[in-house]
């Protein structure tokens, strides 16, 4: 039997590949977080993202590299867009960001503006004239074993990776990231620094939005190339989850990640090899693993060593400091 | 821009602001609107005429506004409470299950019986699913915000394998339809809730639902809770200052999970009046894409979670949630009714800054000026 069809190989890549979008959401809201802002619209803002990015390829013309990079760039812009207005509200108007976020998931969602641009504009329905595909990296994707795992990815994969390490580098080498570290965890420390608090705020917000998009842009680009009201089903809930799971540190997202996408791909491998249960446990088993995994991580012994930024989801008010 | 917090808020403000919210979202959305090719005033008009003026209409807003006031209720009793209680939408799905799955079995007694019954079940059964995340907050950290939403998740593909993937109790499975198709089964005639008809014009009479008299004796009793009672004191003041409570004594634990549980309770009262008012079967795809408890949410946060603004709120988004239903087609794309909600909230939001803080512009100062 050839080794690359083991259960065990499937699932890796499988894992990998259903995991990416969650790493593009969750590091952008950590990030976000990072600075003290908490937002709750990373659904929305993925759908957005994956409406934006199918209508760019379904109308953009040229050379395929050329058509997926913009409509990528188009889908993160319009996440991105779509971020500003929780920013102002958060930081601006020093609203209540949890009400804010899930303001921004109806407006934005499975009910609301994308799925109103998905009509307007007549997206969906056909398939996608350019789609992220499998690429067979300097050849090695032919190796057994660690070349479909490792080599056999499409480019998101791959950036995502590039990702992690970018903003790890960002997060705990560079002064900019430790400013942003303190912002979240004590902003009236960091002003008083002169730290510009809000602008700080304002920025990883919408970076955070950015990334969503580009997560939401995998969904119809790679996933499944095509626009379908409410496609990404909650991943950018889980997103959020996948933050509290990596401790607010870019490089457990990358853990995180791919065990949600493990979930997700089991029902499919599984159901492939004739495990006869009920489609819906299969595909409960994310959102109930998200619980599971949750609670085990935010008993006291784990809050206490590698807790959330102190200052998160309060709004600043220079003025009550 | 400076701001200060205010002492007091002035009585103006407090009704003056989610107005301006309102008709500032509706603004906005006319913009979307221009923007689509759409116009935005015919739009509008024909939102209200579906929503309050046609025939009939005001029945039908009634019925859809009986979920979203209960939701509406589920949420502001938690929000008030700082508990972020997003499981709305899951705890109506599971009341409509236990309902429909009462309503069901007792086929055979009087309307009242099984209507009580119907109540109990969709009580509890939204109790239940709440307090899941109610326990898992209190006694383990867990956020509950993103296990809410989880289970709601959960919760609707629990109701889809009742009725596509199993041959359930509420399955249809002796109709010709039923058995090649499937759907839920009917429930009797005794358990459909009754109306109060109220005949102001003979031609266009109105009927307003039970489970929508049964919302608004809960918010009364929600409002008596929150002021006459001690546990209302406990929870109010574990609201504001979760440490002030502990100080006091409070059973800061308990509290918090009973809350949850009313909560729940709340939205499975929505769900089983979706059952009992309006569509005596069980129905994942009407429910799913309903989205009553999501709605419950802007409602609660447009009413500032004081439970007879809530009743009102409901009343206004149930008339935009049904006129959106009845005007969906081609030129008035699904969607609008999540963009306008969605604006009303920002608005909402943006509007109680007003209301904490007193804003003044003030100029920075200028070195001549200090000279």
């Amino acid at each position: 039997m050839n080794l690359n069809d083991s259960i065990v190989v499937v699932l890796t890549a499988s894992a990998i590949f259903y995991g990416t979008p969650l790493i593009f959401a969750a590091v952008g809201e950590l990030l976000a977080e990072r600075s003290g802002i908490l937002n709750l619209g990373v659904e929305g803002m993925m759908l957005m993202g994956a409406v934006s990015a199918f209508w760019g390829v379904q109308h953009i013309g040229g050379p395929d590299w050329l058509v997926l990079l913009l409509a990528t760039l188009l889908g993160g812009a319009a996440a991105m867009a779509t971020s500003l207005v929780h920013a102002v509200l958060s930081v601006g108007l020093r609203a209540n960001q949890i009400v804010s976020g899930l303001a921004l998931t109806i407006f934005a969602g499975a009910t609301g503006l994308s799925s109103y641009i998905g009509n307007v504009a007549h997206v969906g329905g056909q398939p996608a004239r350019h789609e992220f595909t499998s690429m067979n990296v300097f050849g090695l994707g032919d190796l057994p074993v660690i070349g479909p795992i490792l080599f056999h990815h499409n480019l998101l994969v791959y950036a995502s990776w590039a990702l992690v390490i970018l903003a790890w580098f960002y997060l705990y080498r560079t002064r900019t990231g430790l400013h942003v570290r303190a912002v979240g965890e004590s902003p009236e420390t960091a002003d008083v620094m002169g730290v510009n608090v809000a602008l700080y705020r304002y920025l990883h917000t919408l970076v955070g939005g950015l990334l969503a998009g580009f997560g939401g842009a995998y969904y119809s680009l790679a996933i499944t190339p095509n626009w379908i009201d409410g496609m990404t089903s909650g991943a950018g809930w889980i997103a959020i989850a996948l933050v509290i799971f990596a401790f607010w540190r870019p490089e457990l997202t990358l853990v995180g990640a791919y065990l949600f996408g493990l979930f997700s791909s089991l029902g499919f491998v599984l159901q492939a090899h004739q495990v006869r249960l009920p489609p819906e446990v299969f595909a409960a088993l994310p959102y109930v693993m998200t619980v599971v995994v949750l609670v085990v991580v935010s008993t006291g012994w784990a809050k206490q060593r590698l807790g959330a930024p102190a200052a998160l989801g309060v709004p600043y008010v220079r003025e009550e400091r | 821009m400076r701001i200060e917090r205010r002492l007091t808020t002035p009585r103006w403000l407090v009704v003056g602001v989610p107005v301006g919210s309102l008709a500032a979202a509706f603004a906005a959305a006319a913009v979307v609107l221009l923007f689509a090719g759409n116009d935005p005033l015919a739009t509008y008009a024909r939102l209200f005429d579906r929503g309050f003026l046609a025939p009939g209409a005001l029945t039908n807003t009634l019925i859809t506004a009986t979920p979203i006031l209960l939701t509406g209720l589920a949420a502001a009793v938690a929000f008030r409470m700082r508990l972020w209680n997003i499981g709305a939408e899951g705890q109506l799905y599971m009341g409509a299950i236990s309902a429909s799955g009462v309503g069901l079995s007792l086929q055979d007694q009087s309307g009242p019986v099984i209507l009580v019954g119907m109540i109990v079940g969709g009580l509890v059964a939204g109790a239940a699913w709440a307090v899941i995340a109610g326990l898992l907050r209190a006694y383990l950290n867990t956020n509950e915000i993103i296990t809410t939403l989880m289970l709601n998740y959960v919760a609707g593909l629990v109701l889809s394998y009742l009725i596509f993937d199993s041959r359930s109790f509420w399955r249809d499975l002796t109709s010709s339809s039923g058995r090649v198709f499937p759907q839920g089964r009917p429930l009797s005639d005794a358990a459909s809730w009754p109306g109060v008809l109220i005949a102001l014009d003979p031609s266009f009479p109105l009927v307003i639902p039970f489970g929508f008299l049964v919302g608004i004796a809960v918010a009364a009793l929600v409002w008596a809770m929150y002021s006459s009672t001690s546990f209302g004191f406990d929870a109010r003041v574990l609201g504001d200052s979760p440490s002030a409570a502990r100080y006091a004594g409070i059973k800061t634990r308990r509290v918090m999970v009973l809350m949850m549980g009313l909560s729940g309770a709340l939205a499975g009262l929505g769900g089983a009046s979706e059952i009992g008012d309006f569509r005596h079967v069980l129905d994942p795809r009407g429910l799913q894409q309903a989205g009553f408890g999501y709605a419950g949410i802007v409602v609660a946060a447009l009413g500032r979670y004081n439970p007879f603004a809530v009743c009102l709120v409901a009343f206004l988004i149930g008339g935009l949630a049904n006129a959106g239903f009845s005007l969906q087609g081609p030129d008035f794309p699904a969607g609008l009714v999540g963009v306008l909600q969605g604006m009303i909230l920002f608005f909402a939001l943006g509007g109680e800054l007003l209301l904490r803080y007193r804003v003044t512009w003030s100029r920075p100062r200028t070195a001549a000026a200090a000279a």
